[in-house]
């Protein structure tokens, strides 16, 4: 009997994951088209902003500097063995525009505002404040998520800026002062890799992880159910899958994205 | 007036309500009582159009909201307030920014004004107008209600008041508050009020007529005295404990 009981979960459980997608797919255009049409709610905006962007900021100047340095540490000992320490700039800039810098960012912005966000809108909603929402005419979407979606929209991709010089900053100091790679060849590397190729994936990834991050935390915080200990469940729950298509994204799109640009493996 | 005509409404297997029909005539305050469970907040939530029923009709001065689309409920539920269980107070909002907050939404008023009809309304719930920098989550329980009632009066002026168990977990004296408000709503401005309560005592005060429901199905519709005189086996069991009290206030 172990077998067909097996099987009666993989199935529910393909069932709920085809069903979570669905929701997440629906979630997804009635946000996007709440985008183009009236009230536009600019003071919510603004104060997302700066709870996205200004608030992040010390997590991602912290993760951006330490990742910097160590990836540094490691690539300078790998291409030492070749004796090709002055590549670190090129390498440096590479993994960090179109890989590392992206996914940091956003993992963070993941760990801290998708959590806010589900957390945030969970506690409304057991609470019956958007249902209150709703008895005054106003469309909780339109007034809870859209604003964060264009703050994140317009904060992922600076926090990813931010973070790609921040790491890239570390890389130097690292190169200056442990490997001995010259001031000037590092960033005469760095400078040749700022190229539209790498500026254009390092730039369309945040506006995707953006959207996966915001689009995760509205689904799971409307699902709220189970009073506060419901609120902590779906926080968690919402980390947890923005960090996995985080990842899970970045890879098929560093896939897209290379063969839009031509670039052979 | 609201108008309830064979309303069913089914979440997954579970039947919550069956077959509901009742009227509320304008200016009336129906008291819906059962217990916990019994399906009486599902009943607001349908007047009010936050959930859609799967069959049957409910109109609202006669015009049927069932087949309304949202951008018209919205638009239909700024003539109706509401007041739910806890308050439902926006938290991270001052008081003053809680009752001026459909106000505000509307976009149609000055500030100074905002400011000038959130004083009025304090004074109106016998609220002091130093409350109105304060959090929610520093009032009272009694308070946090009687500004969730200023909240809903304050912007559009609604003919009709929804209260979702307005006097639970409050002391006597606050309650006494609450429900003198609740009747000077309907006598000074002509309110058709439905209150969900299962406080039985509570709802004697502001009763007009009663509805008992018990697992989405009405038991019982009418009068103080109806509700005195009813042989229904579940309104007996259900008021046993209170019938001093109900016969009391039916001679009265």
């Amino acid at each position: 009997m172990a077998y067909p009981l097996a099987l009666a979960r993989l199935n529910d459980g393909a069932k709920r994951f085809v069903l979570g997608l669905q929701d997440l797919a629906y979630m997804t255009m009635r946000v996007i088209a709440r985008l183009f049409y009236p009230p536009w709610y600019f003071r919510e905006t603004l104060e997302q902003m700066h709870f996205i962007g200004v608030g992040s900021l010390g997590l991602i100047v912290l993760t951006g500097v330490f990742t910097g340095q160590a990836l540094a540490l490691q690539f300078s000992y790998e291409l030492g063995a070749f004796g090709s320490k002055d590549y670190l700039g090129t390498v440096m800039a590479n993994a960090i525009i179109r890989e590392l810098g992206p996914v940091l960012a956003a993992l963070m912005v993941a760990a801290r505002v998708g959590a806010g966000i589900t957390a945030e809108i969970g506690a409304m909603k057991t609470t019956n404040q958007i249902e209150a929402l709703e008895s005054f005419g106003i469309d909780p979407l339109k007034k809870l998520a859209v604003p964060r979606l264009v703050a994140m929209l317009l904060m992922v991709p600076m926090l990813t800026v931010v973070c790609d010089v921040i790491s890239i900053l570390g890389g130097w100091i690292i190169a200056g002062f442990i490997a001995h790679v010259s001031t000037t060849i590092y960033w005469a590397a760095v400078r040749d890799r700022l190229i539209f190729g790498n500026i254009f994936v390092g730039v369309v990834k945040p506006f995707i992880f953006a959207t996966i991050v915001a689009m995760i935390a509205f689904q799971n915080g409307f699902a709220v159910t189970g009073g506060t200990k419901g609120v902590g469940r779906y926080t968690t729950r919402s980390v947890m899958i923005s960090s996995i298509s985080i990842l899970f994204g970045d890879f098929f799109m560093t896939k897209v994205l290379f063969s839009m640009l031509g670039w052979k493996f | 007036m609201i108008e309830l005509e064979h309303v069913h409404f089914h979440i997954g297997p579970h039947h919550i309500i069956k077959d509901v029909s009742f009227k509320v005539h304008r200016g009336e305050t129906k008291v819906i009582l059962g217990a916990s469970g019994s399906g009486k907040s599902t009943l607001l939530r349908l007047i009010m159009g936050l959930i859609r029923p799967d069959s049957g009709r409910i109109l609202i001065d006669g015009e049927d909201t069932t087949g309304l689309s949202q951008t018209e409920l919205r638009e239909m539920r700024k003539g109706i307030g509401m007041v739910f269980q806890e308050g439902a107070l926006f938290d991270s909002m001052t008081v003053g920014e809680n009752i001026g907050y459909a106000l505000f939404e509307s976009r149609r008023v000055a500030q100074a004004e905002i400011e000038d009809r959130v004083r009025d309304i304090l004074n109106y719930l016998g609220l002091g107008e130093e409350l109105i920098d304060r959090m929610p989550d520093q009032l009272s329980g009694g308070m946090q209600r009687r500004v969730a009632v200023g909240r809903a009066i304050a912007a559009y002026s609604p003919r009709i008041m929804l209260y979702d168990e307005p006097t639970t977990g409050l002391d006597p004296l606050t309650v006494e508050t609450i429900t003198e408000l609740i009747t000077r709503l309907r006598d000074e401005k002509t309110m058709t009020s439905v209150v969900v309560t299962h406080e039985i005592v509570d709802a004697l005060k502001v009763a007009n007529s009663f509805l008992v429901i018990s697992q989405g199905e009405v038991r019982f519709d009418g009068d103080c005295n109806q509700l005195r005189l009813s042989d229904e086996t579940y309104v007996v069991e259900y008021l046993a404990p209170f019938r001093r009290a109900i016969r009391e206030h039916a001679i009265i």
